[in-house]
């Protein structure tokens, strides 16, 4: 028996394994992976303006005085710039994350309703940002 | 879990399997459901709203339902953003010392976070 299994061909099994990060750039995504890293990087994103969120939450409640200068302060391109990524942020995080939570229902969990809601993700939160930055920056 | 109380400490602890994380799983979803009901009642108090002036923002604020539901929305995100931070934190940074460094500093600054937004909406 034992002998039997010694002389028995070694089969080639394929391994499969994350891929590496210089392979990222020639993996083409499907559009679920798109939303799904993204909704990580919009969390990050809020996360690290944290300070700056609640500075401007400060100064829009402290006084009449503050909220001169934060009405002052929100007037700067790059101010706005931030603010602009940080509505992005907050509409992708908020649209994958119901997206997810739908999910966790067991509604549109097969390729083809996740490939459709990601695209509907991505085409609301784009849409709407486009809408703020629009608004933001006085086109109307 | 029950039939093992000793699997709960040591080093025999039971750190994978079925449940292990599950409270956080559903902190996590508990406090989008708080932050997006928070969203939905800023979006009505906008669409309502009337005088967009300081004293209509403040006055928003000044009232104790409005105060207590903003707290608990902001908490709410500072939990989430744990659950989720910490999700970061464990798939990238692999050296355990480092991880725990940061997972710290993450609940220390999110508490700090916390303490701040307490004065901010009880300075109204």
């Amino acid at each position: 028996m034992s002998e039997a299994v010694r002389v028995a061909p070694k089969k080639e099994r394929p391994e499969f394994r994350n891929i590496h990060v210089t392979e990222l750039s020639n993996y083409r995504m499907p559009l679920s992976a798109i939303v799904s890293i993204l909704h990580r990087i919009s969390g990050v994103i809020i996360f690290v303006l944290l300070p700056f969120i609640l500075y401007l939450l400060q100064e829009s409640l402290r006084s009449e005085i503050s909220y001169a200068h934060y009405q002052g302060f929100v007037t700067y391109p790059l101010v706005k710039l931030i603010i602009l990524g940080l509505v992005w942020a907050f509409l992708h995080h908020m649209f994958a994350g119901v997206r997810h939570l739908v999910m966790d229902l067991h509604i549109g969990l097969d390729k083809d309703s996740a490939r459709k809601s990601s695209a509907a993700v991505l085409a609301l939160s784009l849409t709407l940002t486009v809408l703020v930055a629009l608004k933001l920056f006085g086109v109307f | 879990m029950a039939n093992n109380v000793n699997n709960n400490v040591g080093p025999k602890r039971l750190v994978v399997g079925a449940h292990y994380g599950m409270r956080d799983w559903l902190a996590q979803r508990v406090t989008a459901v708080v932050m997006v009901a928070y969203t939905a009642i800023l979006l009505i108090t906008f669409l309502t709203g009337q005088n967009f002036s300081y004293e209509g923002w403040a006055g928003l604020f000044a009232q104790q339902w409005f105060k207590l539901i903003s707290a608990v929305t902001l908490f709410a995100l500072f939990y989430h953003a744990w659950v989720g931070v910490r999700d970061v934190w464990m798939d990238y940074v692999k050296p355990v010392g480092l991880r725990l460094t940061l997972q710290a500093a993450t609940i220390l600054w999110l508490i700090a976070c916390a303490a701040w937004s307490v004065q901010i909406i009880w300075s109204v």
